[in-house]
């Protein structure tokens, strides 16, 4: 059994807070990934988890054992670094065995997992090679080879695709989903990029300036966002966030437009409230272009000018403009358009979000 | 000057080559040949017998030689472990600095700002048996009564020749590994953590490996230096007691100069030379093996 509950958890630099008493379970075998813009505090906590930091406030348990206090290597963890962290001087062979070998495994123990983790990991063939000797990939999969040998009750991963190509990452990115499904283990793992947390995840942990903005399933963070940052962080490409006023059943932008005010917000707005309406750009597609055109329940249709486009094959992003802005759209079966066409747009608003514009939280239940 | 054209490169390359002729190579062959004749300075005319090998011959037969020789080795492998062990030490310390890192760099190299001969004075001074300050200090402290015959007795005064030399250039140690300990990557240390290493198996697996090549590097500049060693040991003992303190250059300088036999001083001086070639080439084997080991890109 190993659980991760973090308890109030706090890092201080001198008179800077960076991570805010944050609480969080995380259960057996789980695979939480902690996402967030730079400098949200996720790779801090994960560093404290791991005990290369020291903890300023708070309390770690890893396995029902409080861990505030003990060494990196006494907490029975592993880590996949960012720039991989080989040792530069030892072949494939000696840097998968070495947590082993300082822990006095032997000879037979050791070589049969060895091979058990490169048989894994298809690194068979580099097992004599230095680390200068391998690319960016295979660097990786021996960095992940490293931390599968310990068969550690927690994996912790730092960011560990972010020095690899676009193609890479995605392949490396399925090859970490196997691994999870293979040594079921905890996983906690740290990223910038709401996609790789999105695939890889039971549930995302969503950070911001060093305080857990949201933590859900990948679904649950996609469709029910709970605050105005959730929703523009998750997604690709993001929602569209506009801030507007309440008033008469009416929702009035900056600009002087407005949209009709979505029904299920009407019991929870007064007119004067300042809002932020959200719509991602798959309930924002020209008319009939959509993923639920034909079954939508409540629908406002305006004609608007599309000022660019971006096709990608089987769908486009068109950007129309609205209240002298642009807002993306996701239109599928796309037909050819150019700047300047005017199009039939759709507002799905019984899928739009509201925000409080004070608090940034979300005014759905 | 009909019918020789030098090519223009060569004529160009002619003033450093005649530089060169005159100021290294004429030089390097006059001393060679005079280390084949019994050349003293009081009669020129000996400049002119050929006495082929006999020099080098009386050498291999010098116990006064075969002692400073021996002493030199001695005092290079001394010297130079506990440099690098005191210097590792520095440069961790230094390393671990969170403020006022480069005043501890610099401070970290004031010995090596200090004249040789001036450390030689000032070690003959704090060593001097009566006005010194390390007897003064000893019996101040009642460590000892008698007051310790420093630069006296034989095997004393090698170890204060010793402690100069480590004073004034341990902190070439000192710089070079910590610039190895600077340019480091920090996540093969916390990798090492997290794999369970205690901070000395760290040290021992992942810091000490990649810091080597560094510390070969200072080897091989400090052997050369060590392997020439002359100033401290001139001024603080002049290789007294009784020749107990005498090193190659030493012995080769007072034997072309207070005995005049230059040709004999030159046939030692080209023996010294294989010394400190046989080190360079020894230290830049280990540094290169230790590059490859740490897949070094410089």
């Amino acid at each position: 059994m190993a659980t991760v509950s973090l308890k109030k958890l706090a890092k201080r630099y001198g008179n800077m807070e960076i991570v805010h008493g944050i609480d969080l379970e995380i259960a057996d075998r789980e695979f939480i990934a902690l996402v967030g813009p730079s400098g949200c505090g996720k790779s801090t906590t994960l560093r404290m988890i791991a005990g290369l930091e020291d903890i300023s406030g708070g309390t770690i348990d890893i396995g029902g054992r409080m861990v505030n206090d003990l060494p990196p290597r006494s907490r029975n963890i592993s880590m996949v670094f960012q720039s991989y962290a080989l040792y530069p001087h030892m072949s494939v062979r000696e840097n998968l065995g070495f947590s082993l070998k300082i822990a006095g495994a032997a000879k037979d123990d050791m070589d049969r997992r060895v091979a058990e983790a490169s048989a894994i990991l298809g690194l068979d063939e580099l097992l004599e090679r230095r680390p200068s000797q391998l690319s960016g990939g295979q660097r990786q999969r021996v960095a992940m080879g490293r931390a599968i040998v310990r068969d550690p009750d927690v994996f912790l991963f730092d960011e560990p695709l972010s020095n690899l190509d676009a193609k890479l990452r995605t392949q490396m990115r399925t090859e970490i989903k196997k691994l999870h499904a293979k040594v079921k283990s905890t996983v906690i793992y740290v990223t910038h990029d709401q996609v790789e947390a999105m695939t890889l995840a039971d549930r995302i942990v969503i950070m911001r300036s060093g305080y857990i903005e949201q933590v859900g399933t990948p679904d649950e963070v996609f469709s029910r966002p709970a605050t105005h940052f959730v929703a523009g962080f998750i997604g690709s490409p993001p929602m569209n966030l506009h801030e507007a006023t309440v008033s008469d059943g009416k929702l009035v932008f900056s600009g002087g437009d407005s949209l009709p005010l979505p029904g299920q917000f009407k019991s929870k707005t007064s007119a004067g409230d300042k809002v932020v309406f959200g719509i991602r750009p798959d309930d924002f597609y020209p008319t009939g272009h959509g993923l639920s055109s034909g079954g939508e329940t409540e629908v406002h249709r305006a004609e608007l000018p599309v000022s660019i486009t971006e096709p990608l094959g089987n769908e486009t992003l068109v950007f129309a403009e609205f209240n002298g802005t642009d807002w993306v759209s996701r239109m599928l079966n796309p037909k050819p358009l150019k700047a300047g066409d005017r199009i039939g747009m759709s507002f799905d608003l019984s899928r739009a979000h509201l925000f409080s514009a004070e608090t940034g939280k979300s005014l759905r239940i | 000057m009909k019918g020789f054209k030098p090519s223009a490169p060569f004529l160009l390359l002619l003033p450093a080559i005649i530089v060169l002729a005159a100021v290294v190579v004429l030089p390097l062959i006059l001393s060679l040949y005079s280390s084949f004749t019994p050349f003293r300075l009081t009669r020129p005319e000996t400049f002119f017998v050929f006495v082929g090998f006999r020099n080098y011959l009386s050498i291999l037969s010098n116990a006064d030689f075969w002692w400073a020789f021996g002493r030199t080795v001695l005092l290079l492998t001394i010297a130079l472990n506990l440099e690098m062990l005191l210097g590792l030490g520095l440069a961790m310390l230094v390393e671990k600095a969170t403020r006022g890192q480069r005043i501890l760099r610099t401070l970290m190299m004031f010995p090596m700002m200090f004249s040789p001969i001036l450390v030689g004075f000032q070690f003959k001074f704090m060593f001097n048996d009566n006005i010194g300050l390390v007897n003064n200090a000893l019996q101040s402290l009642g460590l000892t009564q008698d007051a310790i015959p420093w630069l006296i007795e034989g095997r004393l005064a090698f170890i204060a020749i010793s402690i100069a030399e480590i004073w004034s250039s341990t902190s070439i140690f000192a710089i070079l590994i910590l610039a190895g300990l600077l340019a480091m990557p920090k996540e093969p240390i916390e990798a090492a953590r997290v794999d369970g290493c205690t901070p000395w198996q760290t040290f021992r697996y992942v810091t000490w490996p990649f810091v080597m090549p560094f510390a070969y590097i200072a080897m091989t500049i400090r052997s050369l230096d060590v392997a020439r060693a002359y100033d401290i040991v001139k001024i603080m003992t002049d290789g007294g007691p009784a020749g107990r303190t005498e090193l190659l250059w030493t012995l080769v300088g007072r034997t072309a100069y207070s005995d005049a036999r230059m040709g004999m001083a030159n046939a030692m001086a080209y023996f010294s030379i294989l010394l400190s070639i046989a080190f360079t080439v020894y230290f830049y084997n280990k540094l290169a093996a230790a590059r490859a080991q740490i897949g070094a890109e410089w």
